[in-house]
């Protein structure tokens, strides 16, 4: 006899674009109504698909594959709102600015941030990354003086490690004293791409 | 939540066909949204939802019998998902001659993987209830939908 899920199997093809369509459709009923807290969508870069997601208050996470971005985006629904949602359209100027860094066209990114995943000395350090110029590298050391704490270079390292921005937030750009590219979050090979993107390493 | 999205698509077809189901699953979702802060954590989010898309359910099926036109009257789709025994037209017009509860049971349980324990939790009454409701509908379903379309049951049977 025909079991069930056989009998019902015309009900399990759920066309992508029909879902595609109810989410877009979800995305800015939600939006309307004040309950899209976190939007998010993902990118093709040369470094990877990245993962960018924003609150009301602007960008909020731009994560590396490597980071697993399921797991991002639930840690995201902990911390900030369950209230999380494919929103493409939200993205769309981070996503364009992100296009134009990778082809060249343009060095530094000109977009709302929302720092709050980072605090206290994490998120100092992370305003002082900008200062770093595009093509140009700075030591853990140097980073942690401008950050007002000179002998925190481990702490500045911890920063960068969990900066909730890479890329946007060039935590790429410090790197170790004696000139090897340190740690980063979307792995060596990333940072080394980024640098070589901006002419600070060939 | 955005896991959830095609086994809630599926169980609000199946109750209330192809048309309304894509307004009742919006429904949910936003229902869902409005709500989720307040889910306490831990909980069975597949079977929060189905209570939810229930109610958005009911809601439509309102909806329509005050409209001045049945649901009947609306042009036929014109795709039926290019298959034989698509959902649009065939699944759907063995299934809507189910009694309502019989098309609830078998949507819970079946499609949304619910325990009867949770789909009569969800429609009241009782689990066995929910249960001979359910096999009920799909008996119906077995001499009804399947004797039309015999390339179907030449595919499926084992």
């Amino acid at each position: 006899m025909t079991s069930p899920t056989t009998l019902l199997s015309a009900l399990s093809a759920v066309d992508d674009d029909v879902i595609e369509r109810l989410h877009e459709r979800l995305a800015s009923a939600a939006g309307d109504a004040g309950l899209l807290d976190v939007a998010y969508r993902t990118v093709d870069s040369p470094v990877g698909p990245l993962l960018l997601a924003a609150t009301d208050a602007g960008l909020v996470r731009v994560a590396y594959a490597r980071e697993d971005h399921e797991r991002v985006l639930a840690d995201l629904a902990a911390r900030i709102s369950p209230r999380v949602l494919r929103a493409p359209a939200r993205l769309d100027a981070a996503a364009r600015e992100l296009d134009d860094y990778f082809a060249g066209r343009r060095r530094a990114f000109d977009l709302p941030l929302d720092l709050r995943l980072a605090r206290g000395f994490r998120r100092s350090v992370l305003t002082h990354l900008p200062e770093i110029d595009y093509g140009s590298t700075a030591s853990y050391a140097t980073l942690a003086a401008a950050a007002g704490s000179p002998r925190a270079v481990r702490a500045v390292g911890t920063a960068c490690a969990t900066n909730p921005l890479p890329v946007v937030v060039p935590c790429h750009r410090v790197v170790r004293s004696d000139g090897a590219l340190g740690q980063y979050i979307g792995g060596t090979e990333a940072k080394h791409a980024l640098l070589v993107l901006e002419g600070a390493r060939s | 939540m955005a896991r959830h999205g095609p086994t809630v698509l599926r169980v609000c077809r199946a109750v209330l066909g192809p048309v309304a189901a894509d307004d009742a699953w919006s429904e949910t979702f936003l229902s869902a949204m409005r709500a989720y802060p307040d889910l306490r954590p831990g909980s069975d989010v597949g079977a929060w939802l189905v209570t939810i898309a229930h109610r958005k359910a009911i809601d439509q099926l309102r909806a329509q019998a005050r409209r001045p036109i049945p649901t009947e009257a609306l042009p036929e789709p014109a795709s039926r998902n290019g298959q034989p025994g698509g959902f649009e037209r065939d699944l759907w017009d063995a299934l809507k001659e189910l009694p309502l509860r019989q098309r609830e049971c078998i949507a819970y349980h079946y499609l949304a993987g619910l325990p009867y324990a949770d789909v009569a939790a969800v429609l009241g009454g009782t689990a066995a209830a929910a249960r001979r409701a359910a096999a009920d509908g799909i008996a119906t379903l077995r001499r009804t939908y399947l004797v039309e379309d015999l390339t179907l049951e030449g595919r499926t049977s084992r």
